[in-house]
């Protein structure tokens, strides 16, 4: 797998190469409608085989947006692929990968749960750390609240 | 032992020459209590590892009459709380509490279950110190507390149930109910 099969193979991706110093391995950018046919090619390309979700997690970046990371393993051809999709931080919304590895069940609800992410078509979306009743998303950066977070003295 | 605080000694207390008697019977619970002390096994995080490092011959925590860990709050007098106590956890460290016969004693291991700890600033999920939700008898401080740290903590709260009447006993315990309560400390009831 090298970055010239990648493009060729998703030709609406943006492939960034590692060797430009940006990112630490291959890492493909989807806009969110792409994501689902992309990670489904990515899985089941003779060439790639993907098909082992490593890593689900969300990165929050004030103000407009919070990105998801997919951290894909080969384990029979043993290279990996990080895929990346933005959303926007006001009403993020993405396709559930959970029909294509089982694995990103509770990474998406761990999402969910921390950053208020919702996945389309996940069967069990609810929060999985945070108690049920518990109101807001914890890991964004701007959450606070009265009783439970406490600030430094600045 | 909660039926001979609350109801025995005070009673014994009115006969005639009964603070003697009383005096005396005290001296031998406490002895009894303070060499026995049996704690819940309960560990929350990396303060348990060195609690069972403590258990263990290096350290020898039976040499002092503490060797019997019970599985079961309710055979149980000392509650250790060791570790970081979540929000989410803290309602059964509550029950475990609960759970356990008078009387009983509570020792705040390590900087998380003091104050919150590493967590006390921007964390969401973390209870900044137990003594909020069930009343504290020992507080040993670290990060996580070496177990002579903690043995130390155990006969510091051995000469406290030496030298405590069950008056003061029983008065301390409803202050520190009602204070981790939230509410103002009731007033000790008149025997």
């Amino acid at each position: 797998m090298n970055c010239a099969t990648l493009q060729h193979k998703l030709p609406h991706a943006t492939i960034l190469d590692p060797a430009a110093g940006e990112v630490l391995e291959i890492t493909v950018r989807v806009p969110p409608a792409d994501l689902f046919a992309t990670l489904q090619t990515l899985r089941q390309d003779p060439e790639l085989q993907l098909d082992l979700l490593a890593n689900l997690a969300g990165v929050d970046y004030p103000p407009e947006r919070i990105r998801i990371h997919y951290h894909l393993v080969s384990l029979s051809l043993k290279h990996r692929l990080c895929v990346q999709v933005d959303l926007p931080r006001a009403d993020p919304e993405v396709a559930s990968v959970v029909p294509i590895w089982n694995a990103a069940n509770f990474f998406e609800r761990e999402v969910y749960d921390l950053f208020g992410v919702r996945f389309l078509g996940h069967p069990n979306l609810k929060r999985i750390l945070m108690d049920d009743d518990f109101v807001g998303w914890p890991l964004r950066k701007d959450f606070t609240h009265p009783q439970l977070v406490h600030k430094p003295e600045r | 032992m909660g039926v001979i605080d609350d109801e025995v000694l005070p009673r014994m207390e009115k006969w005639p020459g009964g603070g003697l008697v009383v005096a005396a019977a005290d001296w031998v619970f406490n002895q009894a209590r303070a060499n026995s002390l049996w704690p819940v096994t309960f560990g929350l995080a990396c303060c348990a590892i060195e609690m069972m490092a403590t258990g263990q011959p290096k350290y020898d925590l039976s040499r002092f009459g503490m060797e019997v860990f019970r599985a079961s709050p309710r055979q149980a007098d000392l509650l250790i709380v060791a570790g970081t106590v979540t929000h989410k956890i803290a309602p059964l460290v509550r029950r475990v509490y609960e759970q356990m016969p008078e009387p009983k004693y509570v020792l705040a291991m390590g900087s998380c279950a003091l104050s919150g700890g590493l967590y006390y600033y921007d964390s969401y999920s973390v209870l900044k110190g137990i003594d909020q939700i069930i009343p504290v008898d020992v507080y040993v401080p670290g990060c996580p507390p070496r177990p002579e740290s903690l043995l130390h903590g155990l006969m510091q709260l051995q000469e406290m149930i030496r030298h405590e009447s069950f008056g003061e006993r029983g008065a301390r315990r409803r202050a520190q109910l009602a204070e981790a309560d939230g509410q103002a400390p009731a007033e000790v009831e008149e025997r």
